[in-house]
C-alpha cells in the first residue's frame, strides 16, 4: 500500500497501475461517544478535527457530516486566499489562516496548489483612492503585504483590463498583495480529511444532526439519522445552516442566509494572471489552472436556503465582468452555480462558546470562509480543547453585539470580505 | 427571477422588492432597554429553514408589506399590507 | 475511415450554394445546411481535436448539443473559443482552429503526453508538485491546461438583445413529442412558444423513419410547423433552452445566423413542456475514444440530413434495437456493414445487407490517428474505417433537474426517468422514457388531458423498439476505456476513485473531472456513475447523479450583460445643468452615484483651478449648483413627532421657516446622515440630506413611517429630482441675490442665518435657504428644475460686476474643510458616533425616543479612547498630509494605528495645509504632536479643533 504522496510514489504507482493507493480517509461506522464531536464536515470542522488531534493530542474526535464532505461552501467558492483586512482582528484571524495555508500542502503531504498570484482590489476614483490608502497603510501598520498601485501598476498585472477613457469605472489604481491568490477548494477539504483521519478522527459521512441531547442545561450529545452520539465538547461548522443548528440548540444568532452565486466560463489558455476585484462592477474573478475563468460578486438580495443559481444576480456580474475585461464578451458561460451563506450584520465571524454550555460556535463567515479555513479550525479546536478563547478568536465571540464591540470591514476600509 | 406577490401591484419581479427583515421583530424603546434585549432586536434573526414571515418593500411602489414564503422551495405563501389590510 | 458526400440526398443542405471554410489551416467545403461537423466529415476529416489531459486525437462523435470532442476557435469578428462543431452552422469564409492543439490538430505536438498517461491518472496533481512548491510546476501546468484562446484583438460586436416573454406554454423541443404537445396546446386554445436547438424542427423525425396521420414524417412536421404559426404561435429555432430558474423562469439562448449576437430570452410561461428527447450513450471498449467512433444515431443523422457517409466499412455496436435502422441505412447506400449486438435474443431483424453478430461486444479498437478496426470479446478482428455505437439513451431531463424534480430509476431503460411531477412541467417523449412514436403520442396526450383538443396525432408507420440490454463499463475491463472524452476519465481513474474513497457522486465527479468539461457529461454521466455502482456494489440509483446546474449548454457572457454595457451597466446620476456646465468648461467626476462638475477651467491644470475657485470664493461670491442635496418633504399632523425620532437631534422645538443642522442614525449608533431640517409650517418638514443618500434616506423614512406612525400619521414624498437647487455662496453673496429682485426682503432681520424665505423668479416659486457649507454668507435657492437654467444664467450675468466665480465639487470640500466641516462617509465611517463628532446634547439630555438611541449607551460607545474628529495641522511649510494617512503609535513595541487623515488640502485662503481626521481621543488631545505614516513615510502633526478659519463664524453675518 502507497500511503506517502509524493512524484516518486505516483511514479511507482504508475507502473503498479495506480492500485496501491490507501482510501483518502476511512469511512468507519459512529462509535457511541466521542472526546469531541465536530458538526460539519466541509473545510472548517473537517481542519478543527485535524488541529485537535494535530495540536492539542485529542483524537477521538467525530467529524459529522450531513451529505459529503467538502460538499457545502468549501466546494462552492470562487477560492480565493487573501489577508488584506484592515482592523488589527481581522488581520491576526486571516494572517494566521494565510500563514497556515502557505505550509498546507506540506504539513497535510496534499497540494492545495496555493497559487499566490497576488490580487488586486481596485479603485475607481479619487474618492476610493483615498480609502485605498487608507486600507494599504493600515494593512502596512498591522504587518500584511500591501502596496498602492498606480493605474500603470494594474495595467502589469492585468494588461486585458478596460482601460479605454470611456470605461464606466476608470481605474484610478488598487490595493494590492502579492501574497493573496487562490487555493483548490476540493483539495483543502480532502488533505485535511485524509490527515485527520490518520490521525485517529472518524470521518462520518451521511448523517444529518437531527437534535441536540441536553441534559443538565449542558449539551452532552447529538441525536443524529445514524443514531445517538455523544461527547461533552461539541463544535459546529456548518456555513449557511448555522441558524437551523441554533433553533435545535433553542437559541438564536444574528445571522441570514443568502445565497451567494459564482459561475466558470468554458476552460480557455491563460490569459488573465491574479485575481482581480471591481467594487464598482461588483466582481472579483480569476482564472483557474484549468483555464476556466472563475466568476464572483455580491450575494443574492433574498434570504434563501436554496442551493441554485438564478438569473438577475448572475446578469449584473456578467455585465460587469464584461466592464471590467470586454475581451471575455467571447466566452461563454459553462456552469453556476450557489452557496448558502451565513450573513453577519458586520461581516465578520462568530468564534466562541453558545449559549448552550458545551456547544461552539464557528459560522458567519459570510461570502468569505474559504481563505479562513486553517484559522477557524485552529481556532475551535482551541476552544474545544481548552474551553477558553485565545486572543485572536476572543474579538470575535458572539457577545460582540451586545457590547456593540463589531469588527466591521465594510465600516472601516469600505472594503467588503 | 422569483415573482413576488406586492399587495398593492400584483406579481412583481423580485428585482423590485427589497428585504425588510423578520416579521414581528418589535422595537423596544427606551434608553435603559436590557442591552441583551436591545441586541436581539438589533441582530438576532429567526432565519427559518422552511416557512418564514418577513417584511418586504416594493422598491416601485414604496409600500412595506408582510410575505410568507419557503426559503428552499421559494414558494411565497401569502403576502399582506402591514395593517393588513390589502392581501394579495 | 473515408468519409465521403453522396451524390444525392441530405435533407439539411443547399447543394446549390457551395461554402467554404478553413479548418487548421486548410480548406473545406461544404453546402449551405452544414455544420461545421457535417463539412469536416463530409471532406474526411477525421482528427478535429485534441482531448483535455492525454491530448489524444479526437473525432466527431455527434451531431448535436452532447458534442464532447469537436470543439473549435472561430476567429474573426465573431470569435468564439470553444464552440461545437455539430451545432455551429458553417459559414463561407469562417475560420476555424481545433482547440488545445499546437500547431494542428493532427500534428499535435503534446502528443506525446499520452505516453505518459498511466503516472498522471485521474488527481495526480494533488499526489506531487509539493517539492520545492507548486508555484515551480503552475505556469507549465496552466500552459497546457485550457482548451480553446482568447482571441485579444476581438471586439465586441454590439449589444446582445435580450427579451422578456410571456406564453401559455412553452415547449421545449420541436422533434414528435414537442410538435405534438404544441399541437395540442394550440387546440387547446393557449398561446404556445415552441423551441428547438437544430436549424430546423423535428427532431428525431428528420432521420428517423417515420410515418404520422398516414403521411411521411417530413411533411408531417412541414404542416404542423406552418398550422403553428398560422395560429400566431412563436417558433423559435436554433434555440436552446438552458435554465429553469426560481418560479419557472426559463431561459432561452437564441443563435442568429446573420451573425448578431445571440438573443437571451425570459420566458415566463403558465406551462412548460419538456420534449428534450433523449441523447446516444458510447459503449465501453479499449480505445473506444478512437476518432472515426461516433455516435450510431449521429451517423444516421449526417447521412440523411447532409448526405455524408461516415465510411465505408463500418462497424455497428449495440445493445438496443436502435441501430438496426442506422446499419440498415448504411448499407443501403453502399457501406459494408457489420452489425455487433451484445444481446443473443430478442433482437429484431436486420436488413439483408447487414451482417448481425448477436452476443457479441466490442474488445478493443485498434487505429492510431483513426480506427482501423476491432477486436470482439471472442477476439474476432475486423478491419473497419469506421465505428458507430450505441449503448442506449439518457433522457434529456437536464431542465426537470434544474427545476428540483426527483429522478426515478428505470430498469427497462437504464436510465433516470423524470419522478414525481414537478408544478408547471410536463415532460414527454423521449425524455420520459417513450421509445416508439404511439407511445410519445399518448405521454403527450396525458399532458393535456381534460382540456379540450385537436386529434391527437397517431403514428400509423414502422415503431421504434428498445430492448436494451445494459452495457456499463465494468471494473476490471482491460485497456483503456474512456468514460468521459474531453477530459480524459478512463474506467481506471473511476476505479482509482473508489479505491480512495471517493465513492460518492459528487467526489467521483470532482475528484476524476468525470463530466465537469464542456459538455457537462452529456454522455459520460451514467456510465460513470453506473461504472461507480458497480465498483461498490450499489445500483445506480443508491449512487444518485450530481446536481443539475445550468446552463444545459454553454451560453455567451454578452447575452447575460445584454444592454447593460458602458454606461447602463451602472447609471449615474445627472444634473438638470449638466449641459450648461459642460458649456462653460466644467470637468465631471462621479460622486456618490451623481455626475458632477469637480472643477470649471477644463482638464489643463486642474489643481490651480480649484485652488483659483476656492480663493476667490472667500474673496467675493461663489456660484455652486448644489441641485443633488436631498429634498424629502414630511407632510402631516405628526410630522414634528416623527423627525423628532428620525433625528438625533430634537427637532419639533424648530420653529416654522427655520432651519436646523442634525444627524440621522442607523439603529446601531452610527452617524448615517447629516443635513439641514427645514421647517416650512407646523406639519410640513423639508429633510435636505446628503447627495448620495437621498435614496436610502428616503428609504428610511418611509420605512419608519409605515411601521410606526402608520399611514395617516405623516406623508412622505422626495421632491429632490423636481428641484434644483442653486447656491450663491461669499461675501457679496446678498448683493449678487439683490440683483435678482426675488420679491422678498434679503435684510438678516428677515432672513437670518438658518432660515427660510419665499420669493418667485420669473413667474416660478423659489425657496431661498440661508444655511452655509462654506462658512460664508449663503443662500440656497432652490426652483423647479426645468427652470432652473435662466435663474443660473441670471446669476451668473449679475455676478460679473461682482467678480463671482463658479465653482466646482472639489473647491467646495476645501471651503467645507477649512471650516471644518464634515462629510459623512469620508469624515467618518462606519464606526462613527454622533458623539465621536463632538454632538454630545442630544445623548446626555434627550428624553424622547429616538433612532439608534439605545446603541449609543452600549459598552463599546462608551469607550474612553473612541476615535474623535479633530483637525490636524502639519509643521510649517510642509505639503499637506495625504488623506489616508493613520497616525501610529507603538504598544508593546508593536505598531498601532491610532487612526487616520479623513481630509487633507492646500488651503489658498490660509496659505497653509487643513486636513481632518480620526484620531483615538483626539479632542482631548489638541496641541499633541503625533507621528503619521504614509506607505511607510513618518512625518508627523498636531492635533487642532476641526475648525481652522474663521472659527468664531463672522463670516456667515458679514
Amino acid at each position: 500500500m502507497t500511503t506517502r504522496y509524493s512524484a516518486f510514489s505516483l511514479f511507482k504507482e504508475g507502473l503498479a497501475g495506480q492500485t496501491g493507493w490507501q482510501p483518502a480517509w476511512r469511512s468507519p461506522e459512529p462509535k457511541l461517544s466521542y472526546d469531541a464531536i465536530v458538526i460539519g464536515g466541509g473545510g472548517h470542522g473537517l481542519a478543527t478535527a485535524y488541529y485537535l488531534a494535530k495540536n492539542h493530542n485529542i483524537t477521538s474526535v467525530a467529524v459529522l457530516e450531513k451529505g459529503w464532505i467538502g460538499g457545502g461552501n468549501t466546494g462552492r467558492n470562487t477560492t480565493v486566499v487573501r489577508s488584506n483586512y484592515y482592523y488589527p482582528e481581522s488581520v491576526e484571524l486571516y494572517g494566521l489562516a494565510h500563514r497556515l495555508y502557505e505550509g498546507l500542502s506540506k504539513e497535510l503531504n496534499y497540494n492545495v496548489m496555493l497559487s499566490q498570484r497576488g490580487m488586486v482590489n481596485l479603485c475607481h476614483s479619487t474618492r476610493e483612492m483615498e480609502i485605498g490608502a487608507r486600507t494599504v497603510n493600515a494593512m502596512q501598520i498591522n504587518g500584511i503585504d500591501a502596496e498602492l498601485f498606480s493605474p500603470d501598476d494594474v495595467r502589469r498585472v492585468a494588461p486585458i483590463y478596460n482601460f479605454s477613457p470611456d470605461a464606466r469605472f476608470p481605474v484610478f489604481g488598487g490595493i494590492w498583495q502579492g501574497r493573496a491568490g487562490t487555493a483548490r477548494h476540493d483539495a483543502v477539504a480532502w488533505g485535511y480529511a485524509r490527515a485527520a483521519s490518520r490521525l485517529g478522527v472518524d470521518i462520518i459521512q451521511n448523517c444529518e444532526i437531527t437534535d441536540f441531547i441536553i441534559q443538565g442545561g449542558r449539551c452532552r450529545g447529538v441525536q443524529t439519522s445514524r443514531g445517538a452520539i455523544r461527547a461533552e465538547r461539541i463544535g459546529m461548522a456548518v456555513a449557511g445552516h448555522s441558524s437551523v443548528l441554533a433553533a435545535k440548540a433553542g437559541f438564536r444568532l444574528p445571522i441570514n442566509s443568502y445565497a451567494l452565486q459564482a459561475c466558470v466560463s468554458e476552460p480557455v489558455k491563460p490569459i488573465l494572471d491574479t485575481v482581480v476585484l471591481s467594487p464598482g462592477c461588483g466582481v472579483y474573478v480569476s482564472q483557474s489552472d484549468k483555464g476556466e475563468i472563475v466568476i464572483g460578486g455580491g450575494l443574492d438580495r433574498i434570504p434563501s436556503y436554496a442551493q441554485r443559481g438564478n438569473l438577475p444576480t448572475l446578469e449584473g456580474v456578467i455585465a460587469g465582468l464584461l466592464e471590467m475585461f470586454p475581451i471575455f464578451g467571447q466566452l461563454k458561460l459553462m456552469r453556476q452555480w450557489a452557496g448558502i451563506v451565513d450573513v453577519v450584520p458586520d461581516s465578520s465571524p462568530i468564534i466562541g462558546p453558545s449559549p448552550l454550555p458545551g456547544l461552539f460556535l464557528n459560522c458567519g463567515w459570510g461570502t468569505g470562509g474559504f481563505k479562513a479555513i486553517p484559522a477557524g479550525g485552529t481556532l475551535l479546536a482551541n476552544l474545544l480543547a481548552t474551553d477558553e478563547h485565545n486572543h485572536i478568536s476572543r474579538p470575535f465571540d458572539l457577545d460582540r453585539f451586545a457590547s456593540g464591540r463589531l469588527i466591521d470591514e465594510a465600516a472601516g476600509s469600505g472594503i467588503a470580505h | 427571477m422569483q415573482l413576488f406577490p406586492c399587495p398593492f401591484c400584483g406579481p412583481r419581479d423580485e428585482t423590485e422588492f427589497h428585504y425588510g427583515g423578520d416579521a414581528g421583530n418589535a422595537r423596544p424603546d427606551g434608553a435603559d432597554v436590557p442591552i441583551d434585549r436591545w441586541a436581539d432586536y438589533l441582530y438576532l434573526r429567526t432565519n427559518p429553514k422552511g416557512t418564514a414571515r418577513e417584511i418586504w418593500v416594493h422598491m416601485n411602489c414604496g409600500e412595506f408589506f408582510v410575505m410568507e414564503r419557503d426559503t428552499v422551495t421559494h414558494k411565497v405563501l401569502s403576502s399582506a399590507a402591514l395593517g393588513g389590510e390589502h392581501v394579495a | 475511415m473515408t468519409a465521403s458526400r453522396l451524390a444525392t440526398g441530405g435533407s439539411a443542405i443547399d447543394r446549390s450554394r457551395l461554402i467554404r471554410f478553413s479548418f487548421d489551416g486548410t480548406t473545406v467545403q461544404g453546402f449551405a445546411g452544414d455544420t461545421i461537423a457535417s463539412a469536416l466529415l463530409a471532406g474526411d476529416v477525421a482528427v478535429v481535436g485534441r482531448s483535455f489531459k492525454y491530448h489524444r486525437p479526437r473525432g466527431i462523435w455527434g451531431a448535436g448539443v452532447e458534442e464532447p470532442n469537436a470543439l473549435v476557435d472561430i476567429g474573426g469578428s465573431r470569435a468564439t473559443p470553444n464552440t461545437r462543431a455539430t451545432t455551429e452552422p458553417a459559414r463561407d469564409g469562417l475560420v476555424a482552429k481545433s482547440v488545445n492543439a499546437t500547431p494542428s490538430a493532427l500534428a499535435d505536438r503534446n502528443a506525446f503526453l499520452d505516453r505518459f498517461a498511466r503516472f498522471i491518472p485521474a488527481a495526480f496533481y494533488y499526489k506531487t508538485f509539493m517539492w520545492p512548491d507548486w508555484h515551480r510546476f503552475e505556469p507549465r501546468i496552466r500552459a497546457m491546461a485550457g482548451l480553446g484562446t482568447v482571441d485579444a484583438d476581438w471586439t465586441s460586436p454590439g449589444m446582445a438583445d435580450q427579451i422578456n416573454h410571456h406564453c401559455d406554454v412553452l415547449v421545449v423541443g420541436a422533434g414528435p413529442a414537442g410538435l405534438a404537445a404544441a399541437r395540442l396546446a394550440s387546440g387547446a386554445g393557449l398561446t404556445v412558444t415552441l423551441v428547438d436547438d437544430q436549424q430546423s424542427p423535428g427532431g428525431s423525425l428528420g432521420h428517423r423513419a417515420a410515418e404520422i396521420d398516414g403521411k411521411p414524417a417530413a411533411v408531417w412536421v412541414k404542416e404542423t410547423i406552418a398550422g403553428l404559426a398560422a395560429g400566431g404561435h412563436l417558433i423559435l429555432p436554433s434555440t436552446t433552452a438552458f435554465g429553469i430558474y426560481d418560479h419557472n423562469l426559463v431561459g432561452l439562448n437564441q443563435r442568429h445566423l446573420d451573425g448578431r449576437p445571440d438573443t437571451l430570452w425570459r420566458v415566463r410561461p403558465r406551462q412548460i413542456v419538456l420534449a428534450t428527447g433523449a441523447i446516444e450513450r458510447p459503449l465501453p471498449f479499449a480505445n473506444n475514444d478512437l476518432p472515426g467512433i461516433m455516435s450510431a444515431d449521429a451517423a444516421l443523422a449526417y447521412l440523411r440530413r447532409h448526405a455524408v457517409l461516415v465510411g465505408r466499412r463500418i462497424i455497428v455496436a449495440a445493445n438496443n434495437d436502435s441501430a438496426y435502422e442506422v446499419a440498415g441505412a448504411l448499407a443501403e447506400v453502399g457501406a459494408e456493414v457489420r452489425l455487433v449486438d451484445i444481446r443473443r435474443d430478442g433482437t429484431p431483424a436486420a436488413a439483408a445487407n447487414v451482417r448481425l453478430i448477436k452476443g457479441r461486444s466490442l474488445a478493443s479498437a485498434s487505429g492510431k490517428l483513426r480506427v482501423d478496426g476491432v477486436t470482439l470479446d471472442d477476439g474476432t478482428r475486423f478491419d473497419a474505417d469506421c465505428v458507430v455505437v450505441s449503448g442506449g439513451w439518457t433522457p434529456t431531463i437536464h431542465l426537470f433537474g434544474q427545476a428540483k424534480g426527483k429522478l426515478a430509476w428505470s430498469d427497462a431503460r437504464a436510465a433516470f426517468l423524470p419522478g414525481e411531477p414537478v408544478g408547471g412541467i410536463a415532460v414527454v417523449g423521449a425524455a420520459a422514457g417513450a421509445v416508439s412514436l404511439s407511445e410519445v403520442f399518448a405521454g403527450v396526450e396525458k399532458a393535456f388531458a381534460g382540456k379540450e383538443n385537436a386529434a391527437t396525432p397517431r403514428s400509423t408507420g414502422p415503431e421504434a423498439t428498445d430492448g436494451i440490454l445494459p452495457a456499463w463499463p465494468m471494473p476490471g475491463s482491460k485497456g483503456r476505456i474512456w468514460i468521459d472524452y474531453q477530459n480524459d476519465v478512463t474506467v481506471k481513474d473511476v476505479e482509482l476513485a473508489a479505491r480512495e474513497n471517493f465513492v460518492s457522486v459528487e467526489h467521483l465527479k470532482r475528484y476524476t473531472t468525470l463530466g465537469m468539461a464542456t459538455d457537462q457529461g452529456k454522455t459520460s454521466n451514467l456510465p460513470g456513475l453506473a461504472l461507480m455502482a458497480g465498483i461498490t456494489g450499489r445500483t445506480v440509483p443508491e449512487v444518485g447523479t450530481t446536481t443539475y446546474r445550468p446552463p444545459f449548454t454553454p451560453v455567451p457572457l454578452a447575452s447575460f450583460a445584454g444592454a447593460r454595457v458602458g454606461e447602463l451597466m451602472a447609471p449615474v446620476r445627472r444634473l438638470p445643468l449638466e449641459n450648461v456646465h459642460r458649456a462653460s468648461g466644467a470637468v465631471f467626476q462621479e460622486y456618490g452615484g451623481w455626475l458632477r462638475p469637480a472643477h470649471y477651467g477644463g482638464n489643463a491644470d486642474a489643481e490651480r483651478s480649484i485652488a483659483d475657485e476656492a480663493r476667490r470664493a472667500r474673496q467675493s461670491v461663489a456660484l455652486f449648483d448644489g441641485s443633488t442635496l436631498g429634498k424629502i418633504e414630511v407632510i402631516g399632523p405628526q410630522a414634528a413627532a416623527f423627525v423628532d425620532f428620525l433625528y438625533y437631534n430634537t427637532m419639533s422645538t424648530l420653529k416654522p421657516g427655520r432651519c436646523r443642522y442634525g444627524f440621522m442614525l442607523s439603529e446601531n449608533g452610527v452617524v448615517f446622515d447629516d443635513g439641514v431640517l427645514v421647517r416650512l409650517d407646523e406639519h410640513r418638514f423639508i429633510v435636505s440630506c446628503s447627495s448620495s443618500h437621498v435614496a436610502a434616506v428616503h428609504a428610511r423614512l418611509e420605512e419608519w413611517r409605515q411601521d410606526r406612525f402608520g399611514r395617516s400619521a405623516v406623508y412622505i414624498h422626495n421632491a429632490t429630482p423636481d428641484m434644483a437647487t442653486l447656491t450663491v455662496s461669499g461675501p457679496n453673496a446678498r448683493k449678487l441675490l439683490e440683483k435678482l429682485h426675488l420679491g422678498l426682503s434679503l435684510d438678516d432681520a428677515d432672513l437670518p442665518h438658518m432660515a427660510i424665505g419665499h420669493g418667485t423668479y420669473a413667474g416660478d416659486e423659489v425657496r431661498i435657504a440661508r444655511v452655509s457649507f462654506t462658512g460664508d454668507r449663503s443662500y440656497e435657492i432652490s426652483i423647479r428644475a426645468d427652470h432652473a437654467e435662466p435663474l443660473w444664467a441670471h446669476l451668473r450675468e449679475a455676478g460679473q460686476a461682482l467678480d463671482a466665480i463658479v465653482i466646482g465639487l472639489e473647491a467646495l470640500m476645501i471651503l467645507r474643510a477649512e471650516k471644518g466641516f464634515i462629510v459623512i462617509g469620508k469624515d467618518t465611517d462606519g464606526t462613527t458616533l454622533p458623539h465621536d463628532l463632538g454632538v454630545h446634547g442630544p445623548r446626555a439630555k434627550r428624553k424622547t425616543e429616538f433612532v439608534g438611541r439605545r446603541s449609543l449607551f452600549t459598552e463599546e460607545a462608551s469607550r474612553d479612547n473612541r476615535m474623535q474628529l479633530v483637525g490636524l495641522a502639519v509643521p510649517q511649510g510642509e505639503a499637506p498630509l495625504p488623506t489616508g494617512a493613520h497616525g501610529i503609535k507603538r504598544i508593546d513595541g508593536r505598531l498601532r494605528s491610532q487612526g487616520f487623515v479623513t481630509s487633507s488640502y492646500q488651503s489658498p485662503t490660509l496659505g497653509r495645509p487643513v486636513a481632518l481626521g480620526l484620531i483615538e481621543r483626539g479632542a482631548t488631545r489638541h496641541g499633541e504632536t503625533i507621528d503619521i505614516q504614509y506607505l511607510g513615510k513618518i512625518s508627523k502633526a498636531t492635533i487642532t479643533a476641526p475648525c481652522a478659519f474663521d472659527p468664531a463664524g463672522d463670516r456667515l453675518h458679514a
